[in-house]
């Protein structure tokens, strides 16, 4: 086990003092509802554990009382179907993460993936540390902010509506730094256009299921021109890999190189 | 009296339900012992495509057509993303801009 060491704990405190201001306040309006619905601190800290996902628990406080189970689980899958995206992109950087893979997929948030999936960290922190605790800090500050929000929520009167205009603030402040970070915009261009057709077409509900799939298939096929370099590399892996086993289908495309 | 049980099923579900959605595709294309070449490419893109997915689905909702067309959220990221660029400050830049935003829609539309 790495030892955890100062740098590490800073660091991820560093990282993730956006988030954990922001769920400590969005964590308390969840409190706040789940109070107001019959349901104290102790069921906000379940939950925040058991779901842990802002938007499902939401949602989840209207269906607590009575409602469909099974409506409960399709409803839950529609919401968080966006995470299959963002795993699907921490697999390689996860890799190597031994016993720490579930805890570290388990708690995937988009905040925590916001912060994550960017960079390996500051320099000269131990990366494995570093993503466990920003993980870890994003979680109890959500939990926290549930448990309190439950707690006190009785004694204040405080009109949140708008709060959680916080996460899309956070997101475009990380979009920016990507923006400014990198040469090729085409990804960046491509995630912003593609949900924003599929959202205009396909309605408010289901909107990001096309949108994924539109964007996976754009980032397949335009691949030779957002990374010339390492596009050459894998066709000519698969060449060699073609050879002893037959089956392996050519996902990079034939054409990239002629 | 509160039903209890029902409670405590509902959020199992949720959350196996959303524990799925984050495991299942590890499960399918992290189980080798090397990550396939074509997912190793995804996560190097994707994260730059997710940010404008994520930013669209917050505002899904905006109101675009009728008043006060999406104005709230127009100013209030102009303001996140000047404040960024200036101070490179993210956790001041969202705290500005949140309570911005607060401000617009609980006063002034």
């Amino acid at each position: 086990m790495n030892k955890f060491t100062k740098k590490d704990i800073l660091a991820a405190f560093k990282t993730s003092s956006p988030i954990i201001v922001t769920f400590l306040v969005l964590g308390s309006g969840y409190g706040l509802l789940m109070q107001s619905h019959g349901y104290g601190p102790f069921w906000s800290l379940i939950s925040g554990i058991i779901i842990f996902s802002g938007t499902a628990q939401f949602v989840s406080v209207t269906m607590l009382t009575s409602g469909s189970i099974l409506m409960a689980g399709l409803t839950s899958l529609m919401i968080s179907v966006r995470h299959i995206f963002f795993s699907i992109s921490m697999i390689g950087r996860y890799s190597s993460e031994g016993r720490r893979k579930p805890y570290l997929y388990y708690a995937l948030c988009d905040e925590s993936y916001a912060m994550l999936s960017k960079d390996d960290g500051p320099e000269g922190v131990n990366v494995s540390n570093y993503r466990l605790l920003v993980t870890l800090f994003d979680q109890s500050a959500w939990v926290i902010g549930s448990v309190l929000g439950g707690w006190i929520g009785t004694l204040l009167t405080f009109d949140s509506t708008g709060i959680d205009f916080a996460m899309t603030a956070l997101f475009t402040t990380v979009f920016i730094q990507q923006w400014l970070d990198n040469k090729q915009h085409l990804p960046a261009i491509l995630g912003v256009a593609a949900t924003l057709a599929c959202r205009l077409i396909f309605g408010s509900d289901i909107f990001l299921i096309p949108a994924m799939i539109i964007i996976i298939g754009v980032l397949t096929a335009a691949r030779s021109r957002i990374e010339p370099a390492a596009s050459e590399t894998a066709t000519a892996l698969a060449a060699t890999e073609s050879t002893t086993d037959s089956a392996a289908p050519n996902t990079t495309g034939g054409d990239a190189n002629d | 009296m509160t039903d209890y049980r029902h409670a405590m099923i509902v959020i199992i579900v949720m959350g196996l339900a959303v524990f799925s959605t984050r495991i299942v595709p590890v499960l399918i294309f992290g189980r080798g012992e090397k990550v396939p070449e074509f997912i190793l490419y995804l996560g190097r893109v994707v994260p730059y495509t997710a940010m404008g997915l994520l930013i669209v689905y917050c505002l899904r909702d905006t109101p675009v057509l009728e008043a006060p067309h999406g104005l709230p959220e127009l100013i209030s990221l102009a303001v996140v993303t000047t404040t960024y660029l200036w101070k490179r400050n993210t956790i001041l830049s969202v705290v500005i801009g949140t309570a911005l935003y607060m401000f617009l829609v609980q006063s002034v539309f």
